[in-house]
């Protein structure tokens, strides 16, 4: 599976992971480029439909990053994220999916490393399972792999 | 409200198997309150087949709709030009709209994704609770507004029975026992005269025994 580069999808809300996203990049740190970042005004806008149609557009992984709990701009988005992001795992689940191909994770806007670092691990994990089944691009790979 | 829980995904496909396309059909009443059947809800579920069909290699398309209500015929109608395009429909409205669906079109097979399970309302968001049954003879006046039937497990009109402890009920401890807060509450209104009074034996026709229901209102009727 060493050739395969997954597609990951990052909802990030705009004040905390968002700015961290930014931070990272003025920092000059390497991330891989395989996260396509979705700005959020606040993670508290996520709804399982969001993060299932990711998925059922051939994201290989997904995460929610939002402000570190008790940090919310909203006060508690991150909180009404949070169990959103549990219960879709289930969902995904049901489908058939890996439920480690969706994450919460939280980070301020001063946490640009962290973002980065975030970001390798994620990628990290996904390459090791291996391409989603709805991913079409990659699909031929699975099945010659298979 | 009526409070419907969705039915495991795994029979819902089973349910889908052999078509190729469908509609899924929220409900704008009850069930979108309660987050079981609405529109966000409709595209949910109506997500998690597309990906489960697709990863089988067997997709399926899917046409995703929500109306205000299952249960009124005028909203029924606003779908009858999509339900000919469909092999079946899906829907997400409680039992009552499922049969109201299944009735205005005939030829189509109508499913249920849901299952209705009862009539109560919501203690906080996403948390609800079962209230009334239903029995067609409404004795809230004589317990404090707290209803024997659906409260009590055994439906006691004159309880306690010897399994309250502590106030609760004997089929289970987190369970509150009916009678204890019946009594309680009319202790607190001053009301405990209406405790004394020993009610009849149910009259179990107004209720399901009496076979199905019906209320008309005549001065609508034309
Ligand atoms: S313990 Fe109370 S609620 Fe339970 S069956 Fe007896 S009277 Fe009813």
């Amino acid at each position: 599976m060493a050739d395969f580069e997954p597609t990951i999808v990052a909802f990030c809300c705009h004040y905390c992971a968002y700015g961290a996203a930014d931070l990272a990049g003025s920092m000059r740190l390497e991330y891989p480029t395989n996260i396509r970042v979705i700005r959020l005004p606040c993670t508290g806008k996520i709804t399982p439909v969001f993060l299932l149609r990711a998925f059922e557009k051939g994201a290989d992984g997904v995460y929610v990053a939002g402000c570190l709990e008790g940090d919310c701009h909203f006060i508690q988005g991150n909180l009404v994220a949070k169990p959103r992001v549990n219960y879709t795992k289930k969902l995904i689940q049901e489908v058939g999916l890996e439920p480690e191909r969706l994450e919460m994770f939280n980070m301020s806007a001063a946490m640009g490393p962290r973002f980065a670092e975030v970001a390798r691990e994620f990628t990290e994990r996904i390459k090791n399972l291996g391409p989603s089944p709805l991913n079409k691009k990659n699909r031929n790979k699975t099945d010659k792999a298979a | 409200m009526v409070i419907g829980e969705r039915k495991p995904f795994d029979e819902i496909m089973r349910m889908a198997e052999g078509l190729k396309k469908i509609m899924v059909l929220g409900c704008g009443g009850c069930v979108t309150v309660c987050l079981t059947g609405g529109h966000d809800e409709v595209r949910v579920l109506s997500s998690q087949l597309r990906m489960a069909r697709d990863k089988a290699g067997n997709p399926i398309e899917i046409i995703e709709k929500t109306i205000e209500r299952q249960c009124d015929p005028e909203y029924v109608d606003q779908v009858e030009s999509i339900v000919p395009e469909v092999d079946a429909v899906f829907s997400m409205a409680c039992g009552a709209g499922v049969q109201f669906m299944a009735e205005k079109y005939t030829g189509k097979p109508v499913y249920p994704s849901l299952n209705t399970t009862f009539v109560g309302g919501s203690k906080k968001e996403g948390y609800y609770v079962e209230r009334c049954q239903t029995c067609g003879e409404c004795k809230l006046y004589y317990t404090g507004g707290i209803c024997p039937i659906a409260r009590c497990s055994k439906s006691l009109l004159n309880g306690p029975c010897g399994g309250s402890t502590k106030g609760k009920c004997e089929i289970d401890p987190d369970v509150d026992c009916a009678w204890q807060l019946i009594i309680d509450r009319l202790k607190s209104l001053g009301m405990m005269d209406r405790y004394e009074d020993i009610m009849p034996a149910n009259d179990w026709r107004t209720n399901r025994d009496g076979g199905p229901r019906k209320m008309i209102r005549e001065d609508f009727q034309r």
